[in-house]
């Protein structure tokens, strides 16, 4: 089959209605709109290398190679942040990755939840505190997590505890998009068996994916969208080479038996993923995670009560803000 | 034996011992007792199959959202009887499903030793019988096909903790069973980090050296050890490629072919198992992992004697006490009124 060029814009996408204008495409022209997305998985599926392959740089050099005394002790996870800025469209985005090396790796990977969990916590918390300010940072940046992408690993069969357990608790603080890592490893009925066996996980646990029809109000973007959520769990597949051809540059991973195109759409989901999280969905996955997810954190917090304010600069003992929030005890 | 009237007057005959050897053994068939070991969905049930060329064992991994999540490891076995030309084989094939599939697999590797432990008891105490049997049935592991994750750097902690204790009790070889998604290199870095550590914390895998071993053994055993951990594909489906019947996987971007040994070592590990060293596991299983069990139990039975024998002479407990077993696999069932051949 006729190799395609690295695009963004590949078929599906190109069916897509063009990213919607919102009011804080606007506003961002000029600074550049802040979106953080975090990376989870166990290592091995392929987490670093997407996040370059996302980039379209390395963001993250090549790990050293492990040293043989350190392969019994895993190491503890870890919160490693990136800057990349990034031009899609003529938009810029300033954004932000945070790696989770570490996670699922050890013998007893329990406390990881916890650890993500607070972490993603603390970006709310520094929000709600800015927000109570008197005196606002006119600089501040905002640092919450407006999507998860998390890698399963691409047994063939459904998805393992660790799976469950990581969509159900982070769910309610984090837009999560489950991705398969590595799955060229899967033949094309054993990917749609694969993914039909995750969504029926999905439904029966009742797990807290991001759900891209949360948004009602436009017909013809529901359309798409409920197309889009066939496609869940994506399938990622990460570039090791690019090759030039007659066509231009084509990025690929090479196997005896065959090359894999990263970016045909026919082979895996990766150039409609990175689609969706760079350029059609940006709004959306910052709407949902700001007037949602946050106002919901908010409101349970507030509502729990002893949230202090911050105490009023210029000694002051009333501050004016919204009704909603408590004095401090 | 009818003697051709040329043979030579020096000719003895004891080489046909082998034949004779060999007809005892057609008659009598051997037990085959492998144990795969590794998480759900690293393609332990295809991989078993496809070196058998039958579908042996299901795959016990869940795969409806009714199923529940296993909390432990399951120990499976399954045992099928195959003939080939006339050998039969009672081959049992041991699955440990819920191996490493939770969130803390702390330990979750006991159920998998103690199995192992099991079937080196079960035999010493029938060994251990006054009235023992002719042929004992051999229950004992063989062969440990251990499945890496494919991806890892190396060997992860788990498959450290694992490793070590596994290959104290039982021939250890490690595979990746679904190396279709590494490239060549990839593989090349892998192995070679998996030696660098096995050899960095004293994991001994199978084939160990042996000073029996001549020129030939040496050198397919330095192959093997070079191939090791062993990056197979399997499969039990045969595809049309042209034309011709190809046993592996299509993808959309190649067909992958078992047998082809620049796609995998599929036929290396196949003749490993089966064609060069399935005598050697056999005996070795015996002569090292059994004999050490062996040795052990039996020295905790003579300190224990020994302890009740002093107490005995102290005035403290009753004569002819039963021994109580003070570790799991001691055997029970009556002892020789002899005591025992000092180990």
């Amino acid at each position: 089959m006729a190799p395609s060029a690295p695009s963004i814009n590949s078929t599906m996408s190109s069916r897509m209605a063009t990213p919607r204008p919102s009011s804080y495409r606007n506003k961002f022209e000029k600074r550049g709109m802040t979106y953080n997305i975090m990376l989870v998985g166990q290592s091995g599926l392929g987490r670093r290398t997407f996040l370059n392959t996302l980039c379209e740089r390395e963001v993250i050099p090549p790990s050293e190679a492990p040293n043989p005394d350190s392969a019994n002790v895993a190491d503890p996870m870890k919160f490693d942040t990136y800057e990349v800025p990034l031009e899609e469209e003529g938009t810029r985005v300033s954004l932000t990755v945070i790696d989770t090396p570490g996670f699922g790796d050890g013998l007893d990977n329990t406390s990881c939840f916890k650890q993500l969990q607070d972490y993603i916590e603390a970006q709310f918390d520094e929000v709600l505190v800015e927000e109570s300010r008197v005196k606002r940072n006119r600089k501040y940046r905002d640092h919450r997590i407006h999507v998860l992408i998390y890698f399963i690993a691409p047994t063939g069969h459904s998805l393992r505890e660790l799976d469950i357990e990581l969509i159900r608790r982070l769910g309610e603080y984090v837009n999560i998009i489950p991705v398969i890592g590595r799955a060229d490893s899967l033949t094309v009925d054993e990917l749609a068996t694969f993914k039909q066996n995750v969504m029926r996980d999905i439904e029966y646990y009742k797990l807290p994916v991001y759900n891209f029809c949360w948004d009602e109000s436009d017909s013809e973007a529901l359309k798409e969208n409920r197309d889009i959520m066939d496609f869940i769990p994506f399938s990622v597949v990460t570039c090791d080479e690019v090759l030039d051809n007659e066509y231009g540059s084509v990025r690929v991973r090479r196997y005896p038996w065959g090359t894999i195109e990263i970016d045909d759409e026919s082979q895996c989901d990766f150039a409609l993923l990175r689609y969706i999280m760079l350029n059609s969905h940006i709004a959306d996955l910052i709407n949902y995670t700001e007037d949602v997810l946050y106002e919901n954190y908010r409101t349970k917090k507030l509502e729990v009560g002893g949230f202090g304010e911050p105490e009023a600069e210029d000694g002051d003992e009333e501050t004016s803000h919204t009704t909603d929030s408590k004095k401090p005890e | 034996m009818a003697a051709p009237s040329n043979e030579s007057q020096d000719y003895v005959g004891f080489d046909t011992i082998t034949q004779q050897m060999e007809r005892k053994f057609l008659k009598r068939g051997f037990n085959l007792n492998i144990i795969l070991v590794g998480e759900s969905g690293m393609g332990k049930s295809t991989l078993v199959n496809s070196i058998f060329a039958s579908h042996l064992v299901d795959s016990m991994g869940r795969r409806t959202a009714q199923e529940v999540i296993r909390k432990t490891t399951e120990i499976t076995p399954v045992t099928q009887t195959l003939d080939e030309n006339g050998v039969r084989v009672r081959l049992t094939v041991i699955d440990t499903p819920g191996f490493g599939d939770q969130c803390n697999n702390e330990r979750c590797w006991d159920p998998v030793i103690r199995y192992i432990k099991d079937q080196h008891a079960a035999y010493l105490e029938r060994e251990l019988k006054p009235q023992r049997d002719r042929v004992i049935n051999d229950t004992r592991v063989h062969a440990c096909l251990y499945f890496l994750n494919p991806g890892s750097r190396g060997l992860r902690p788990l498959d450290v903790e694992v490793l070590k204790r596994l290959t104290e009790v039982t021939n250890v070889i490690p595979v990746i069973a679904k190396s279709d998604s590494m490239t060549v290199e990839e593989r090349t870095v892998f192995k070679r980090h998996v030696k660098e550590e096995m050899s960095f914390h004293r994991i001994a895998v199978y084939p160990y050296p042996s000073e029996e071993d001549d020129e030939e053994d040496r050198m397919l055993n330095s192959s093997i050890k070079d191939l090791v951990p062993f990056a197979v594909v399997g499969s039990e489906e045969i595809i049309d490629v042209n034309g011709t019947p190809v046993r592996g996987r299509r993808h959309g971007w190649g067909v992958i072919n078992i047998f082809d040994e620049t796609h995998s070592d599929f036929v290396h590990l196949r003749n490993f198992l089966l064609r060069t060293h399935l005598s050697d596991l056999i005996e070795v299983t015996s002569q090292r992992h059994y004999e050490q069990f062996r040795t052990s139990q039996l020295r905790q039975i003579k300190e224990i004697r020994a302890q009740q024998a002093a107490a005995a002479a102290a005035g403290g407990s009753m004569p002819g006490h039963q021994m109580q077993p003070a570790a799991a696999q001691v055997p029970t069932g009556p002892l020789p009124q002899q005591p025992m051949a000092q180990v």
